[in-house]
């Protein structure tokens, strides 16, 4: 089995991939409080425009709950708090003017347990341009066929775009949510851990994907596989109890990281 | 590997005692099993009579005229309960438009909208409180605030009086629907970008449909068979109704008149009234259990 570094070096490195603004999304001094219990301290960092960075850290240390503010879902949870700035192309995604409505389809979201509605296929691709009012058939299904097959998953659904999206396998149903979440062309992919919950063979699928993706998304992927991460990843961050230790270069991260905890963290010694 | 052999030799221990505690345990557990089907068979026992009795007293006055004929006056033969039928199902329909968006509309606030909000505790705890209420406190409750305002007895009371006994049944299992359908699709919802309404719409209610639907389904089977209710609100007509607001007949009070009267022929009638009624009410039942199950 190679190491992490081989790994890391084997992808291309991050550098030569340079294909849009580097603060696309800006954090500034980022606090965040689920009620008093403070989960994200002081967080500074630029996500690149069309790239993937990766989340990583131990469990609990904060790694969803920042990917989650990206697109405001935080929100929907009683009783929290922040302070400082998050831009998305230099303007405020907590300004008083910014619906988050229009926010949450420009920033789409994958969740760690695939969650497609208990509807159709093809009702759960067109979800968002439906809640969007639209309503002309050929719009909807040129929408499907793009983005299955922006997905991946085209060619394994076009058959039954009108049976139920829960007799899908595992595999099938993360790229159908994948799908779905693209289907609004947003700008930002968030994905928190969007393999955990599936076979090596379905995981290589939709890290391919991932590796597409990038050229038309801008992607964050929360991770707790450090493969995955040097696999699809051009930035990797590393947090460690709510505070971001180390974020640079996916390459540079896995074989010359310039924190001891980042590196005993990557090597297995803990978390 | 000694560890393990030793270990699984544990299970046949020939210590005596043991042996002994085992063969008690074991009759323990075979008497407990019994007494578990004797129980449920006896559970069996008073439906199973209910069902026989009201079979054979109420099948030899079956007939098409039951349906379609006014009720015999006192020691007449012949006749029917038609106008009984429609009213039960004129009444119970009054009362589903009443208490269905009403509690499906409450359930959709406490549940979605403001959980732990003061108001949305007060109104689980008050239509907790009113499950509990006798049928027969809703007819006069019905009877101060619809029949004494008018002055006569109607259907729409007797819907009143019955939405009161319904609605709480409703609201909670409403509830209880849209509490079942699971988070992760209202944060696909929200993530997609839609709005509280939406989700509730597209995503929520459909999928707590079926539950709230079984809900409904019982309120109706359990207000259809009320007396109380709607002795002080409709109380009872020999007649066809021509409007709302006037005195209905229904199967409940028409079974409660006719089996406190001397006459044999209407005794044979009340008999067949709760045939009637019982076959109303069952498949009100079953279609709750059946027909809105969840599919996946
Ligand atoms: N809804 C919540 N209410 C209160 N505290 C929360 C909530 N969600 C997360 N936390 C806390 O915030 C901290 C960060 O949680 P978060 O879910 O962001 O971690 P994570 O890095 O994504 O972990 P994992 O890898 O296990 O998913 C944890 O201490 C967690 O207990
Ligand atoms: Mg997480």
């Amino acid at each position: 089995m190679p190491t992490l570094a081989e790994h890391a070096s084997q992808s291309t490195p991050a550098a030569v991939h340079e294909s849009g603004r580097a603060d696309f999304i800006s954090v500034r001094d980022f606090n965040f409080f689920y009620g008093k219990k403070q989960a994200l301290f002081d967080i500074n960092m630029d996500i690149p425009e069309k790239q993937v960075t990766a989340f990583i850290g131990p469990s609990g240390c904060g790694k969803s709950t920042l990917l989650r503010n990206f697109n405001r879902m935080n929100e929907l949870i009683e009783g929290v708090h922040h302070s400082g700035e998050i831009q998305l192309v230099g303007k405020s995604i907590f300004d008083r003017n910014v619906e988050v409505i229009a926010l949450r389809r420009t920033i789409g979201m994958v969740f760690q347990k695939s969650n497609p509605f208990p509807k159709s296929i093809y009702e759960n691709v067109v979800y968002a341009l439906r809640i969007s009012g639209q309503t002309k058939k050929s719009l909807l299904d040129d929408c499907v066929e793009r983005s299955l097959r922006g997905a991946a998953l085209w060619d394994e659904v076009k058959d039954r775009l009108h049976e139920s999206a829960l007799g899908l396998s595992g595999g099938q149903m993360q790229r159908l949510c994948i799908a779905r979440a693209i289907a609004n062309r947003p700008k930002v992919l968030l994905m928190d851990e969007p393999c955990s919950a599936l076979d090596p063979i379905a995981t290589v699928k939709v890290e391919e994907l991932i590796r597409e993706l990038k050229q038309e998304f801008t992607i964050i992927i929360v991770t707790h596989n450090m493969q995955q991460a040097t696999r699809c990843s051009d930035r990797t961050a590393f947090f460690y109890l709510g505070k971001l230790v180390e974020y640079d270069n996916t390459h540079k991260i896995f074989s010359n990281p310039s924190e001891k905890k980042t590196e005993d963290y990557i090597t297995g010694r803990f978390g | 590997m000694d560890n393990i052999g030793t270990h699984s030799l544990d299970f046949f221990k020939t210590d005596k005692h043991e042996a002994s505690r085992a063969l008690s345990r074991s009759l323990q557990n075979r008497f407990l099993t019994l007494l578990c089907i004797a129980l449920s068979l006896a559970t069996l026992v008073p439906l199973v009579s209910i069902v026989i009795l009201v079979l054979k007293n109420g099948l030899p006055l079956l007939s098409l005229h039951i349906f379609t004929e006014l009720p015999p006056a006192a020691g007449m033969a012949g006749g029917g309960f038609g106008n009984a039928i429609i009213g039960t199902l004129v009444m119970v329909g009054i009362a589903l438009a009443i208490a269905a968006p009403v509690g499906i509309l409450s359930a959709i606030y406490i549940n979605e909208y403001a959980p732990i909000s003061r108001l949305a505790k007060t109104v689980r705890l008050v239509a907790k409180l009113l499950t509990g209420i006798p049928s027969i406190i809703c007819g006069v409750f019905a009877f101060a605030i619809v029949v004494m305002r008018t002055g006569y007895f109607s259907a729409y009371a007797g819907g009143v009086a019955l939405a009161v006994l319904m609605l709480p049944t409703i609201l909670l299992t409403a509830e209880q629907a849209l509490t079942g359908v699971q988070s992760a699709y209202r944060e696909a919802s929200y993530g997609l970008g839609a709005t509280r309404f939406q989700t509730i719409i597209r995503v929520v209610l459909p999928d707590a449909l079926p539950a709230i639907m079984t809900g409904i389904m019982l309120a109706v089977a359990r207000a259809a068979g009320e007396t109380a209710p709607l002795i002080f609100t409709a109380l009872f007509s020999q007649y066809w109704a021509n409007s709302l607001s006037e005195p209905t007949a229904s199967l409940s009070v028409l079974i409660y008149n006719f089996s406190t009267v001397p006459f044999p022929h209407q005794i044979q009638m009340a008999w067949t009234a709760s045939l009637v009624l019982v076959a109303f009410v069952t498949a009100a039942n079953i279609i709750a259990q059946t027909a809105f199950s969840r599919k996946h």
